[in-house]
């Protein structure tokens, strides 16, 4: 960034002239502010319009699946029956499928902690403001630290035999790998290239919990054994 | 016969009454579609104009505005269940049937609420995925990606504490994997499981606690945040959506 250019202040003694304004945009400040010249429409009809139809297609899809689809109801509640397996709904599934391999205190308190608090803390952290593309000539710093990361990531997650997490660490490595100096490289090569290193640990945290969700949901059967979906009902 | 009805459309519009409720006239002018928007309490969150880029699908795709939708959804049909709902032990279950059996379209009703609440948690984790991808999160968006996570944590507890009402053995395991997990946090998970169960078993209680939770407290906190979500949408310049190179704190600095 260019240093910012000297201010001097005058004030003025004339108490009728109009104050001029003066705005100092920051790089990291509202896009809107460079953006004076752009094309806009009145927001009825065009906005509101869109809205309206936005709401009847969702509605209308999940009537559908209310129609087509019903919603599951098993025999009354029975504290002394234990189904085998005791599933929570889906969307806690990958904790529950974490509880397998961690100690309940990892699994259920410190890793989804650690999960809500990396996520509330993202546009805090000014990596996430001024990341550029990972890989920058050279680098070769840059690709041992990343190698020494991935190691230790595959060692922890491997000795608890948690393979949910350490395949697709060692998978999101490569793919960081191959982007390395990819600007020459296909299309591909050229699309890693350009993602930054915030993009790529977000794609590694939704690899895994849309695989370890996928697992608990479809692959977990009678005491939390491996099976296929269509070996009996989930 | 449909000039007789344009002509009572307009006698409509044009009466003493009909202009009391709804100020201006047909929206035929841009006066007047301005003030289609500011003259209503619901639509004024909006600007009369928008930058025509935010209509376009790839900006947003639309997923807030889906798990609005599927909000919107959830609040008509729940209050509809809650007409045939008892929290207590064994006529939760006992009503379930009733709706899927004796009342008229009941079950389309459990239906509709049950898939909407898994479409509105499927759909603010798009949402989510969408705005960090996009890089929307960046100022002065950064505290609404806050309350954006804060809605996320509702709309989870709101749904599992939805889970529990059929009190069927779904129900009421799922609770417990779920609720015995809270225990495992340190000093104050027992604490924070009685407090939510009402007791150490997932039981009568529980079914009560959670249904207030479910039906009174996440509700309204979730329309308070969501209020803050929208209204700071509208005061940090509209929707945002891909980066494109003039927003990009990186050119400037390679000038």
């Amino acid at each position: 960034m260019s240093p910012s250019p000297e201010l001097h202040v005058v004030e003025s003694t004339d108490p009728l002239a109009v104050p001029r304004r003066v705005a100092l945009v920051r790089p990291d400040t509202r896009p809107a502010v460079r953006r004076s010249d752009e094309r806009y429409v009145m927001t009825f009809p065009h906005l509101i319009v869109r809205e309206v139809i936005l709401f009847q297609v969702v509605v209308i899809a999940l009537s559908l699946a209310a129609f087509v689809f019903d919603a599951p109801l098993e025999g009354i509640a029975n504290p002394i029956e234990t189904p085998n397996p005791a599933k929570a709904p889906w969307y806690f599934l990958g904790l529950q499928e974490l509880l397998h391999y961690f100690p309940p205190i990892v699994a259920g308190v410190l890793l989804p902690g650690l999960v809500v608090l990396s996520l509330a803390v993202i546009p805090y952290a000014r990596i996430n403001l001024t990341a550029g593309p990972l890989w920058s000539p050279g680098g070769r710093r840059l690709a041992l630290a990343l190698a020494a990361v991935t190691a230790a990531l595959f060692i922890l997650f491997g000795a608890f035999g948690c393979w949910p997490i350490a395949v697709p660490t060692l998978l999101t490595a490569g793919a960081m790998f191959a982007a390395r100096g990819g600007a020459e490289g296909g299309r591909l090569r050229r699309a890693l290239a350009r993602v930054t290193l915030p993009e790529w640990i977000m794609t590694w945290f939704v690899v895994i919990a849309t695989l370890l969700t996928v697992i608990g949901t479809f692959f977990r059967g009678p005491g939390w054994t491996l099976v296929w979906p269509w070996s009996g009902p989930i | 016969m449909s000039a007789a009805r344009i002509s009572m459309a307009d006698w409509l519009r044009g009466s003493a009454v009909y202009r009391s409720i709804v100020r201006h006239g047909t929206a035929d002018t841009n006066r007047n579609r301005s003030l289609v928007i500011f003259e209503n309490l619901f639509l004024h969150v909006h600007p009369v104009k928008v930058r025509e880029k935010t209509l376009r699908f790839s900006h947003t795709y639309w997923l807030g505005g889906v798990t609005l939708v599927s909000c919107l959804v959830l609040i008509a049909t729940g209050i509809l269940l809650m007409f045939y709902y008892h929290p207590s032990v064994p006529q939760a279950y006992r009503d379930m049937k009733e709706l899927n059996y004796v009342v008229d379209n009941g079950l389309f009703l459990r239906n509709l609420h049950r898939w909407a609440a898994h479409l509105m948690v499927f759909a603010a984790f798009l949402h989510m995925l969408r705005v960090f991808y996009h890089r929307a999160y960046r100022p002065p968006r950064q505290f609404n990606w806050v309350v954006g996570i804060v809605l996320l944590i509702v709309t989870l507890f709101l749904s599992y504490t939805g889970y529990l009402l059929p009190w069927d053995q779904l129900a009421f395991w799922g609770v417990s994997v779920g609720t015995n997990m809270a225990k495992e946090a340190p000093l104050v998970g027992e604490k924070i499981r009685f407090l939510l169960l009402g007791g150490n078993v997932v039981s009568e209680n529980a079914l009560l606690r959670f249904y207030v939770l479910h039906c009174v407290v996440l509700p309204v906190a979730l329309l308070l945040f969501l209020s803050v979500h929208i209204w700071r949408i509208r005061k940090d310049g509209g929707v945002q959506g891909p980066p494109t190179d003039a927003d990009d704190p990186r050119q400037e600095e390679a000038e």
